[in-house]
C-alpha cells in the first residue's frame, strides 16, 4: 500500500517535471475544478467574456450540465502591463452520487433525466482522470454551503498529492447566505478568494490572485 | 434495518487499493454502512468516486462518504508521532464511513462533529467525533 502510494507521486512528479521543462508556460492549463453547481462554468464564462468576448460553457440551474471536459484555447488575461497566457479547462461538477430522479424534479422526462445521470457518471470520471493533465487548479466551491463536504476535501487532497497549485475560489459572494471566512477555516493552508462569477464581484481581485497561483 | 459493517485495519493492509475499494462497495450495494479504520488517502477516495460512478444504475446512486482525519487538530509533536506509527504500523489513524445513497441521504461535516442523515429510518441519527 505504501509502496503504491509512493510509486504514483514519484510518477505525478516526474510527470509534473517533463510538462514543466517540454510544455513552457504558453501553453499551461488551468483546470477548474469542484462540486456540482459549484458555478465553475459561470466562472469559466466570466472569464473568456471578460478577456476573449465570448462565454465557453452552457449554465443551468439543474445539476451537471456540465457532462464533458471543455477546453478554450489561449485565453490571454492583462494585469498590470503582464501577460499571462492559458488553455482553461471546465470539468463536470465531482459528486458520489447521481440520482435521475432528481433530474426530473426540474421538469425533465425520464428518458432524458436517465440518459443525463448517464452522461453525468461520465463526466465525474473523465474530470477526475483529468487531474494528470492540469497544470494549476482553480478549485471552485459554492460559498453558501458547507466546505467540509467530503468531495471538496477530496478534490483538494488529490491536488496535494500531485504537487498541483491551487486557488480556492469561494463563489456566489453575492448571496446573503455566503460565507468565505468558513470557507478559508476549513483550508486554511490554502488562498482564498471570494467572488461572485455570475456578477462580477471581486473579480480583479480573482485575476491578481490567479497571476500568483502561475507565477 | 440499518447494519453498521465495521472494517478493521488488519482486513485491508493486505488488500491492493483496486481489492480494497470493491471490497467497500461489495458491502455498500448490499445496503450497509461501512465503517472503515483508518482514513481513505485521497487517491483512494478519488478511485471510489470513479468505481462508484462505474456501478451506478437503476438500483445502486451511489455513495455518500466522510473520511475523519486524527491528526486534523493535533500539534506537530503529536503528528509526528502519529507519522511515525503510520509509518510502522499502517495507516490506521481517523476512519472513513461510507454509505449507500439510498440510505445516507447526506453526511455533514464540521471540525466538531459528523451528522449522518438517513432516508431509510426517515429520522436524523448523528454520531459525535
Amino acid at each position: 500500500m505504501f509502496l503504491e502510494m509512493s510509486m504514483k507521486k514519484f510518477i505525478d512528479f516526474i510527470n509534473r517535471v517533463f510538462l514543466q521543462v517540454f510544455k513552457g508556460r504558453k501553453n499551461i492549463r488551468i483546470g477548474l475544478y469542484g462540486p456540482v453547481n459549484a458555478g465553475k462554468s459561470s466562472l469559466a464564462n466570466r472569464i473568456c467574456l471578460d478577456w476573449i468576448g465570448e462565454e465557453m460553457s452552457e449554465v443551468s440551474k439543474i445539476p451537471h450540465e456540465t457532462r464533458e471536459i471543455k477546453v478554450k484555447e489561449k485565453v490571454t488575461i492583462e494585469k498590470n502591463g503582464k501577460n499571462l497566457s492559458f488553455n482553461l479547462v471546465d470539468t463536470p461538477g465531482i459528486a458520489t452520487k447521481i440520482d435521475y430522479e432528481d433530474f426530473m424534479k426540474f421538469g425533465m422526462n425520464q428518458k432524458d433525466a436517465k440518459k443525463r445521470a448517464k452522461e453525468a457518471t461520465k463526466g465525474v470520471i473523465e474530470a477526475i482522470k483529468w487531474l494528470e493533465n492540469v497544470d494549476c487548479v482553480l478549485v471552485v466551491l459554492d460559498a453558501t454551503r458547507n466546505p467540509y463536504d467530503q468531495v471538496n476535501v477530496t478534490i483538494i487532497g488529490n491536488l496535494a498529492a500531485r504537487d498541483i497549485p491551487v486557488l480556492i475560489v469561494a463563489n456566489k459572494t453575492d448571496l446573503r447566505k455566503s460565507n468565505i471566512k468558513r470557507v478559508q477555516s476549513a483550508f486554511p493552508q490554502y488562498k482564498v478568494v471570494g467572488v461572485s462569477a455570475l456578477k462580477g464581484k471581486n473579480i480583479d481581485s480573482f485575476y491578481e490572485e490567479l497571476f500568483e497561483l502561475v507565477k | 434495518m440499518l447494519t453498521l459493517q465495521f472494517i478493521p485495519y488488519y482486513e485491508l493492509q493486505n488488500l491492493t487499493q483496486a481489492q480494497r475499494i470493491s471490497k467497500f462497495l461489495r458491502s455498500v450495494r448490499d445496503n450497509k454502512i461501512v465503517l472503515v479504520e483508518g482514513k481513505l488517502d485521497p487517491q483512494e477516495e478519488a478511485l471510489l468516486i470513479e468505481k462508484t460512478m462505474e456501478e451506478i444504475n437503476k438500483n445502486f446512486k451511489g455513495v455518500e462518504i466522510c473520511s475523519v482525519d486524527s491528526m486534523m487538530d493535533a500539534d506537530l509533536l503529536k503528528k509526528i508521532r502519529i507519522a511515525l506509527a503510520k509509518f510502522i504500523l499502517g495507516n490506521r489513524s481517523g476512519f472513513t464511513v461510507i454509505g449507500p445513497a439510498s440510505i445516507v441521504r447526506e453526511i455533514r461535516k464540521d471540525p466538531n462533529k459528523i451528522e449522518l442523515l438517513t432516508t431509510a429510518l426517515g429520522s436524523r441519527s448523528r454520531r459525535r467525533r
